[in-house]
């Protein structure tokens, strides 16, 4: 009895809750409360091309293009971003070159979209779109000194096309197409008196065309063609103004082919009789004056052109190194950089291309380990005060870090690893050892009472300028929230995330400072091939009670190639330090990794990986994890996905697997059920479950009528969306009778469909989140033409008849009834869809310590901009006219689409730019929840989805309470002496 | 214009069809398209007077104009004015990501049987743009706005209400115990001694 008669005072609780946070459906922030909370960081990837401004006066500034599809202007000075504009991954960015020294210029989609931008503040000027034949390689050259058009002309080649653009506005000058298939151009030049254009191309393997084109008009001036024999794997580079070096099919050997205006002559070395290491891949790159460097896995070399004759080694490098592109300094001479590794430092070496021997400049600059080998050398000059030239370069690290050397010194550094994050998890940080003393405090206390005065003043507006900037300083610098120590609310947290490059950083919560950071030896690309891959990111072990001596520890999962069949990595680091506790080649591949709730004695948790033949294998190996889970393992069942296949499996695990009896922390799987969508009118788009971490108050849902609903709470709950294969496509592709989206939640244990509905004239892309009983996704609506978010809540109707109390009372109820899954559910769906006005790029709900707080959906919008939207919002029976009875219970009067209430962004003014993932952590608090947003920028903010009922908000004004206080005791001591004083005169009277 | 029904006209979208490969040309000339698809031109225009007092300057160099949910993404230039090339009939969407301002997607139907024709509609208000113009919706405050401080706003805050109630008791209470005449108050005293009166009661005659 005691029991229901608890809960329904939780319950109770909770409805209050729901009514008291009834009035307050959007939580908005104050300008001034910018940055108390949250944090932005801006990053740009890592740089794969960058071009200086050289400009004599103003600010030094770098153009750089990334691997993240960024182009972004830096400042040289202190790497500060000063524009950035990310770029579609529809629309990859393949070159970057800068015109007139006010635009920059760049190539995308295969050569097929040229834009230009405007240097000082990033606004595109001009869009050409230019027809091109599908291309691997385009080129982009900007033509000097041209004095046949009035502008300069930019010349764009991709496949077989060629394209003259004015830098102007755009407008395309001349194109040409080559009539001879499968061509590509490899290389542009112009001549020395820049009225003729040779383009150098190749077709399939063998065929060398060279054309001279008029610069004015495109038109060709001559042909020259030729067969080479062999055939050439398509590396090209030009070695000098009219010498093409190329590597043959066969990767043996250099062919070096000789253009003069009427014929074509080449040359065969063998590499071997240059390089000895030969393994792995050969990498070409220009400099100028007849210099080429040959990189090989293991080596650089530099290599010398004689003529066509051949080539001649000058120098080796034999540490991981890199060289960057040459740079003229003067009329003739050129310069360029070699960086290599010595030990933990690294060696920045500058040459001049007329004389070989001897080096400008050679300095040491020390280096953080964790940054790895040096992948990329940007160099630039300078003029001293002596009028002689100083060299500094962009260095870009392993970790796609991006540093600033000069002088023999770092000058900033740039942790741009953060912009590609895979995945997120969070640990908490160390207990405080000692408390702090009172003393302290009361120390304070002055100090403590003016802040507040000065806080007052601001909420009652009487602060003068100076006087907010004291207090908006007095807030940002708040050493509270920037401990490295656990503080009560569970504000303070370690966000570990695990990046492309196979680096695992910490970051604070406070600030978002990388606290320590580790580049995992297993994830770094090796030298013979195989680029491995980070995977996921888990808590390890995450110690209470019995073993809180010990630090948390995190797993990474990887793989070491980029096949599924290829053996994983696996490695455990501390929370703390970062330091790498364990690490192992996994002798199985990765196909799934499934953490379980399971946890051994020393609190480490258990985790499977499936490998690719369906054998489960069990970490950590240890005697004391495998009791324990060879007591669950009956009860243990998983299901996998595969989208290839359209087919969604369900397993158990059983003892031994086939292939090596003797591994007993190897398991093999039964396929206990399937199901299999038939391909020609389904496709699998997503499927969702519910976070493992998830916790749910209460199963009952007490509705208006005071009567109760139960809801179906199954972890076993997946959600999958279906497409119709012509809906799988963009927008503008299909009708909308011949598209579709099938919606299923499917009970994972034994393959059962609880629910399936069908959206008529609905496409993709599906984005689904499943929280507690209900699962919410979005899709578009092709009839409406609007994107639509479906709400669907699954109740358990087997309960529902438990609301009669002498039931309750007599112990005639179910409610304690074990719960099996193999039984057949009696389920009640309620559902209903609203259309909503942007599309989705990820999607997540609100996650809390207990789970009473009402949730709230936190959807990555088209513009990169998170939105918080009640759920409430979607509730599936919102009714046009709701009773008076619905809204008490807080049932919102039915809309047709969901409100977009500009407060509700909880990125406020900020955009997380190329937004990928939006995590949310509980805090200790139960009314708050950590948000985390990740895509090339990161933006961390606190939320409270039904405001701070718990605690007093920062914007709490103690100094009114105090003056409220001694206005209060002040008035009951004036009434007194003056009551004292009327009862004495009464008493003369 | 549309526009001039419209009260915060910050953007005009001029829509046009054309030859994919035709220039882009202020006009809103529609001519028949071959083969490879048409051209969807448009023009954002974002008021910058309108933009004041918020913070966020209002520049069109952060506009990204959205085709079909990410297919395909470019920039405004400084005039406002974007377009899609080869963009094949068919019913196609476009989505404007501004900071700061709230955008309605915008349906654009391009005919495939009668070459050039086409048609705009706003999805949110399902306004057709028969004259290719868009609306803009409203701009967006990210903030809430700080009330400015006001003796009334003090006064309503909790403290306040204790204190206005406080001073109330202390002073205008005695006042009114004045008023009552002395032998109504006595035989009222003598009531309450008579018959007390519980809580529980009270509360029980107050729902009665």
């Amino acid at each position: 009895m005691a029991a229901p008669a608890r809960r329904s005072l939780l319950v109770l609780l909770a409805g209050l809750l729901v009514f008291a946070s009834l009035a307050t459906l959007a939580t908005a922030i104050y300008e001034d409360q910018v940055g108390l909370a949250d944090w932005h960081q801006k990053y740009i990837g890592k740089v794969k091309q960058a071009v200086y401004h050289s400009q004599k006066s103003g600010r030094r500034r770098v153009v750089v293009l990334t691997e993240e599809n960024v182009i972004s202007s830096l400042d040289l000075r202190s790497g500060d971003i000063f524009w950035r504009h990310v770029i579609d991954k529809n629309d990859p960015l393949d070159q970057l070159s800068l015109s007139h020294g006010k635009y920059v210029l760049t190539l995308s989609s295969g050569g097929t979209i040229l834009r230009a931008w405007n240097l000082p503040d990033g606004q595109m000027i001009w869009e050409t779109n230019l027809r091109t034949s599908a291309a691997s390689n385009p080129q982009l050259h900007v033509m000097s000194n041209n004095k046949v058009a009035k502008d300069n002309l930019v010349l764009v080649s991709a496949g077989r096309w060629i394209y003259a653009v004015s830098s102007i506005d755009g407008a395309i000058s001349w194109e040409k197409e080559f009539s001879i298939d499968g061509l590509e151009i490899k290389g542009i030049l112009q001549s020395p008196e820049n009225d003729v254009v040779y383009a150098l191309g190749l077709a399939g393997s063998s065929k060398l065309a060279l054309y001279h084109l008029s610069a004015k008009t495109g038109e060709i001036l001559k042909d020259i063609q030729e067969s080479l024999p062999g055939g050439l794997c398509g590396e090209t580079v030009l070695g000098s103004d009219n010498v093409l070096v190329a590597l043959d099919k066969a990767r043996s050997s250099l062919l070096l082919i000789e253009f003069k205006a009427e014929r074509i002559s080449y040359n065969k070395v063998h590499v071997s009789d240059l390089v000895q290491d030969l393994s792995g891949s050969f990498k070409l790159q220009s400099l100028s004056n007849g210099i080429i460097s040959l990189q090989t896995s293991s080596s650089i070399s530099l290599l010398k052109l004689k003529g066509t004759v051949g080539l001649e080694v000058i120098q080796k490098f034999d540490q991981p190194a890199a060289v960057s592109d040459s740079l003229s300094i003067t009329e003739k001479d050129e310069a360029f950089a070699v960086v290599q590794h010595l030990g933990s430092e690294i060696e920045f070496i500058v040459k001049f291309t007329s004389d070989l021997s001897s080096e400008n400049i050679r300095e040491k600059v020390n280096i953080d380990q964790n940054r790895g080998n040096v992948e990329k050398v940007f160099l630039n000059s300078y003029i001293r005060t002596d009028k002689s030239h100083g060299f500094r370069a962009l260095v870009v690290m392993e970790d796609h870090s991006l540093l600033l050397i000069q002088q023999g010194e770092v000058v900033w550094s740039r942790e741009d690893g953060l912009a590609s994050i895979v995945d997120v998890t969070t640990s908490e940080l160390p207990v405080e050892k000692d408390g702090v003393s009172v003393a302290d405090v009361e120390h304070n206390l002055f100090e403590w009472l003016k802040g507040h005065m000065l806080k007052l003043k601001g909420t009652l507006m009487l602060a003068n300028a100076d006087e907010v900037a004291a207090i908006q300083a007095l807030r940002l610098k708040s050493s509270e929230k920037n401990k490295m120590t656990r503080d009560h609310n569970g504000f303070r947290k370690l966000l570990v995330v695990l990046t492309k490059a196979g680096k695992v950083m910490a970051l604070h919560t406070g600030d978002g400072r990388v606290i320590w950071s580790n580049l995992l030896s297993s994830l770094r690309a090796s030298r013979f091939g195989g680029m491995p891959s980070a995977l996921r990111i888990y808590q390890w072990q995450v110690p209470h009670h019995s073993v809180m001596r010990e630090n948390p520890s995190v797993l990474v999962v990887g793989k070491s190639g980029a096949e599924s069949s290829t053996p994983g990595v696996f490695s455990i680091l501390d929370s703390y330090s970062g330091e790498e506790l364990n690490s192992m080649k996994l002798d199985h591949s990765v196909v799934q990794i499934i953490p379980l709730t399971l946890k051994d004695s020393s609190e480490q948790r258990l985790h499977l990986i499936v490998d690719s033949n369906s054998n489960a294998h069990l970490y950590p190996k240890s005697p004391d994890a495998l009791n324990v889970f060879l007591h669950e393992m009956s009860n243990l069942y998983f299901y996998s996905v595969d989208i290839q296949a359209n087919v969604i499996k369900g397993y158990s695990l059983q003892k031994s697997c086939g292939l090596n009896l003797g591994d007993e922390y190897c398991f093999s799987t039964k396929e206990l059920w399937s199901i299999i969508f038939p391909s020609d009118s389904e496709r699998i788009a997503i499927s969702e479950t519910r976070k493992m971490n998830e916790v749910v108050h209460t199963q009952a849902k007490i509705i208006g009528d005071h009567d109760v609903m139960y809801k179906y709470l199954s972890k076993n709950l997946v959600f999958v969306a279906t497409l119709s294969p012509k809906a799988a496509g963009d927008i503008g592709s299909a009708l909308p009778e011949e598209a579709s989206v099938v919606a299923y939640l499917i009970d994972a244990v034994t393959g059962r469909i609880l629910h399936r509905v069908t959206h008529h004239g609905a496409q993709g892309p599906v984005h689904a989140v499943l929280s507690e009983n209900w699962v919410v996704y979005h899709y578009f609506n092709l009839r409406a033409h609007r994107f639509e978010m479906a709400v669907i809540e699954i109740y358990d109707q087997s309960r529902a008849d438990n609301k009669d109390v002498m039931k309750l009372i007599l112990g005639k109820h179910n409610l304690s009834a074990p719960i099996t899954s193999y039984a057949r559910p009696e389920v009640a769906v309620k559902s209903q869809s609203f259309f909503f006005t942007h599309s989705v790029k990820a999607m997540a709900v609100t996650q809390t310590a207990k789970g009473i707080t009402s949730k709230q959906l936190l959807i990555g919008t088209i513009g990169d901009q998170v939105l918080a939207l009640d759920k409430r919002y979607l509730d599936p029976r919102r009714s046009v006219n709701p009773t008076q009875q619905e809204k008490e219970e807080g049932i919102i009067p039915l809309t047709d689409s969901l409100p977009i209430i500009p407060q509700s962004f909880v990125t406020h003014s900020h955009q997380v730019e190329a937004l990928r993932g939006i995590v949310s952590i509980p805090a200790k608090l139960e009314s708050t929840t950590l948000v985390f947003t990740y895509g090339v920028d990161l933006f961390y903010t606190q939320l409270a989805p039904s405001r701070t009922y718990d605690s007093l908000t920062d914007e709490f004004s103690y100094a009114l309470l105090l003056i409220t206080i001694a206005v209060l005791v002040g008035a009951i001591i004036a009434t007194w002496i003056w009551s004292e004083k009327k009862e004495l005169r009464d008493k003369w009277r | 214009m549309a526009a001039s029904s419209l009260c915060h006209g910050h953007l005009l979208l001029f829509l046009l069809v054309a030859v994919a490969s035709a220039c882009l040309g202020t006009a809103a000339a529609h001519q028949a398209g071959s083969g490879e698809g048409y051209t969807i031109a448009g023009r954002v225009k974002i008021d910058g007077a309108s933009a004041k007092g918020f913070g966020l300057p209002a520049k069109t160099s952060n506009t990204k104009v959205i085709l079909n949910g990410g297919q395909r993404v470019t920039f405004a230039r400084p005039d406002g004015y974007f377009a899609f090339h080869n963009v094949p009939a068919g019913t196609h969407l476009i989505e404007v990501s501004s900071i700061g301002y709230f955008f309605s997607p915008v349906r654009v139907d391009i005919s495939a049987r009668n070459p050039g024709y086409i048609q705009a509609a706003l999805t949110e208000t399902r306004r057709v743009l028969n004259e290719l113009v868009l609306e803009p919706l409203k701009e967006e405050q990210y903030y809430e706005v700080r009330e400015p401080f006001s003796v009334m706003s003090l006064l309503k805050s909790p403290m306040g209400l204790m204190v206005g109630f406080m001073v109330l008791m202390v002073f205008v209470m005695p006042k009114l115990m004045e008023n009552i005449d002395p032998e109504e108050m006595k035989q009222a005293q003598e009531q309450m001694r008579n018959n007390p009166v519980s809580f529980s009661g009270l509360l029980s005659r107050a729902q009665g």
